[in-house]
């Protein structure tokens, strides 16, 4: 039986049953299919893993499911590769997957189109199963493709509101410029070693005699491609508004696994960037200062939905940093502990949402821990997890990120340790803010919403609770050293060695320095924190601001494009050139056929007279030709 | 020899004579029966000229005609009593209607 391709299909029957016939067959149908089969997939993964394991820590299964092209001796198959990397990947994509469908049971519960909902994720898995199990380039092209349509079709999933339609519009074209960056390096690594297979691809970096291209230049392509689909700058600018989604959908796409395509690239094609310290120092660069950048907007943000969507951009950032100093397995590890922390703090905010009636603005919350309390205390755990307190499951991730980042001998320095360090200060200060302002300060809600406030159902906060188990635990299975057999540990600087114990000290005192610091400045409410930015308003408005980004693009890409497709391309090509020669034409007809239509009078004589001039005209032309 | 330039000048006399009727005359009766005329010219033309080479197939083609002719007629003047029933008039000048 081919086990992998059963995995990928499962979820693709989801949505072709779902799609085709979930709203006659009713939403008991729709949510046994829409979970059952993810279900399946997870367990499935199960056996697969459980089949690697046995067949050694460098093993790999390979199974050809089609072939897609073939011309000549070589041809393009769909096969799917299996190996620790890719597990680790498929067990977060179908386990935190299925959890999210069984929230999304609950949370979706009320919406008429919840057979379309269920559709779409299950597509979204399949497509994102397709993307981590391809052997090759093109089949992941095709998964990470088919994952920006899911995340269009569900960020525009309420496409009534036009706002979030945009949305959808936004997250989609943004990835197109990353796809341009990914398409040119597979093109290039193909023309260069004539394999798009990634292990292949890989092979040939290592192998003694270098690949006729530049490792640099492919790295840097794939890593634009990486920067669209993971949110880096200058790229990110979709995830923020990508949360016009339903809440689960932003933390399964948008937080879990989706947006950490671009980090499995990297991870996966190691091979490419070992070799070139160029790309990997662009690639530490732009994930350090996304990290730190995005973490300041998260400082003044009141959206609580935005507050998490540039905590993922920022934590993203800090994976793309251990990328870029060759710690891959230590990337992903913290794929692996962001997708519990980050699914539960967005599925708590659901609820939260859920419990206020759709409110989102955390000046209008406060007080809640006492009437959602398992939401609290799952938010609580998550929120602490991704702050980097120990022993929880971000704070070994991040740990092992900053160390590396410091001492690895593949492109560490102290300015990387820095900017990561005061990243993890403000994560820790925004995160411990949104929980005081949400949960703990006295209440700020109107009567009205106060009274409805209630606990969501069993099917979300049994999936709270077990995430946020997996958020306190799961930092103690060591990823990297499981993941070595094919993502290598970078070696430590000698003289940096001894440093590791100071450095784990002062990320633990970093991140209760910013718990410490949020309670100082919201134990009693929004005035302290209101104070503040009355202290520094240009500095405030800046980072409410975002930087102004999307107004930079506006003005510097937007309008200009705008500018030449409305006046050169439809003013003067559509209107003016086609539009008018094709309306010059026929108005030429009309105008010709008004003016011949007036020989035709009706009077028989007139007509005998044309047809004797007629006659006459040919003898007389035959007489003097003939 | 003389003969056959009489016949063809009289062909041709007729022919004018009917072309000129059907062109100047009004009334549809009379313009069709001017069109006989050109018709009869031809077939006289035809005649002469089927005696000037001594073949006998010209003065068959003639008997065709005829039976062409008489048919020909046969259809134009029920059209011809259409048309006057519908405007009351032989006047060709009141069938306009298909003027662009």
């Amino acid at each position: 039986m081919k086990l992998l391709t059963v995995i990928v299909l499962l979820p693709l029957a989801g949505f072709l049953l779902n799609g085709l016939l979930g709203r006659r067959l009713g939403r008991t149908f729709v949510s046994v299919v829409g979970c059952g089969l993810p279900i399946l997939a997870f367990l499935a993964t199960f056996k697969a893993v459980l089949l690697l394991q046995a067949a050694g820590p460098d093993a790999a299964l390979l199974e050809v499911a089609y072939r897609w092209a073939s011309f000549g001796e070589q041809g393009f198959d769909v096969a799917f590769y299996f190996d620790r990397l890719t597990a680790v990947m498929t067990l977060i994509i179908t386990g935190v997957g299925s959890l999210i469908h069984v929230y999304s049971t609950g949370y979706m519960k009320d919406d008429p189109s919840y057979a379309r909902y269920f559709a779409y994720l299950n597509l979204f898995l399949f497509f994102m199963l397709t993307l981590v199990l391809g052997r090759s380039l093109l089949v992941c092209f095709v998964g990470w493709e088919g994952v920006g349509l899911a995340s269009y079709l569900l960020i525009g999933f309420w496409f009534e509101d036009p706002a979030k339609a945009a949305a959808g519009k936004k997250a989609f074209i943004t990835n197109r410029v990353g796809d341009a960056g990914f398409l040119l390096g597979l093109f290039l690594l193909y023309w260069a070693l004539g394999t798009v297979n990634m292990d292949e691809i890989n092979a040939a970096f290592a192998a003694p005699i270098a690949p006729a291209v530049s490792a640099s230049l492919v790295g840097v392509l794939l890593f634009i491609g990486a920067t669209g689909k993971s949110a880096q700058i200058p790229l990110h600018v979709w995830l923020p508004d990508a949360m016009a989604g339903p809440t689960p959908v932003s933390a399964l796409i948008h937080a879990a696994t989706m947006v950490t395509a671009g980090i499995y690239l990297v991870a996966r094609l190691h091979g490419i960037y070992e070799h070139a310290p160029a790309a990997s120092q662009v690639v530490a660069v732009i994930g350090v200062l996304t990290a730190f950048f995005a973490a300041t907007i998260a400082l003044v943000q009141t959206d609580i939905k935005k507050v998490l969507a540039y905590s993922t951009v920022s934590q993203l950032g800090l994976m793309f940093l251990a990328l870029g100093v060759g710690a891959y397995g230590v990337a992903v590890f913290h794929v692996y502990t962001h997708a519990f922390f980050k699914a539960c703090l967005f599925l708590g905010a659901g609820s939260v949402i859920h419990a206020l009636g759709g409110e989102q603005d955390i000046r209008k919350m406060g007080g809640l821990w006492r009437k959602i309390p398992v939401t609290f205390f799952t938010f609580a755990v998550a929120t602490a997890a991704i702050a980097g307190i120990p022993p929880l499951a971000g704070f070994f991730s991040k740990d092992e990120i900053l160390w590396f980042a410091f001492a690895s001998e593949h492109g560490g320095s102290p300015i990387l340790w820095a900017l990561g360090s005061a990243t993890a200060l403000m994560t820790s200060f925004y995160m411990f803010r949104l929980l005081w302002l949400t949960f703990l300060t006295p209440s700020r809600m109107s009567h009205e919403t106060e009274h409805h406030v209630h606990e969501s159902p069993l099917s979300m906060t049994g999936v709270l609770i077990v995430l946020a188990v997996l958020s306190a635990i799961g930092g103690f299975f060591e990823l990297p050293h499981f993941l070595e057999p094919l993502l290598p540990i970078p070696a430590v600087v000698e003289s940096l060695e001894h440093f590791e114990h100071t450095l784990v000290f002062v990320a633990v005192a970093v991140a209760l320095l910013g718990l410490a610091a949020a309670t100082f400045m919201y134990r009693r409410g929004l005035a302290r924190g209101e104070a503040l930015a009355a202290r520094f308003p240009r500095l405030h408005r800046v980072l409410g601001g975002k930087y102004y980004i999307d107004e930079l693009f506006e003005a510097v890409l937007y309008r200009p494009l705008h500018w030449v497709a409305d006046r050169v391309f439809l003013g003067l090509g559509d209107r003016f050139l086609i539009d008018g020669s094709l309306h010059g034409l026929a108005t030429l007809t009309r105008r010709a056929s008004g003016r011949l239509s007036r020989v035709q009078t009706g009077q028989l004589q007139w007509y005998v007279a044309m047809a004797v001039i007629g006659v006459v005209g040919c003898l007389v032309w035959v007489w003097r030709h003939g | 020899m003389a003969d056959t330039q009489l016949l063809l000048g009289l062909s041709f006399v007729l022919f004018a004579l009917g072309l000129v009727g059907v062109m100047v005359r009004r009334n549809a009766l009379v313009m069709l029966m001017c069109m006989e005329l050109m018709l009869n010219a031809v077939i006289l033309a035809l005649v002469t000229f089927s005696l000037e080479t001594g073949t006998l197939s010209g003065a068959v083609l003639v008997f065709l005609i005829f039976v062409v002719a008489a048919a020909e007629i046969a259809i134009a003047i029920p059209i011809v009593l259409q048309l006057s029933r519908q405007r009351s008039s032989l006047d060709v000048e009141g069938y306009d209607r298909l003027k662009g």
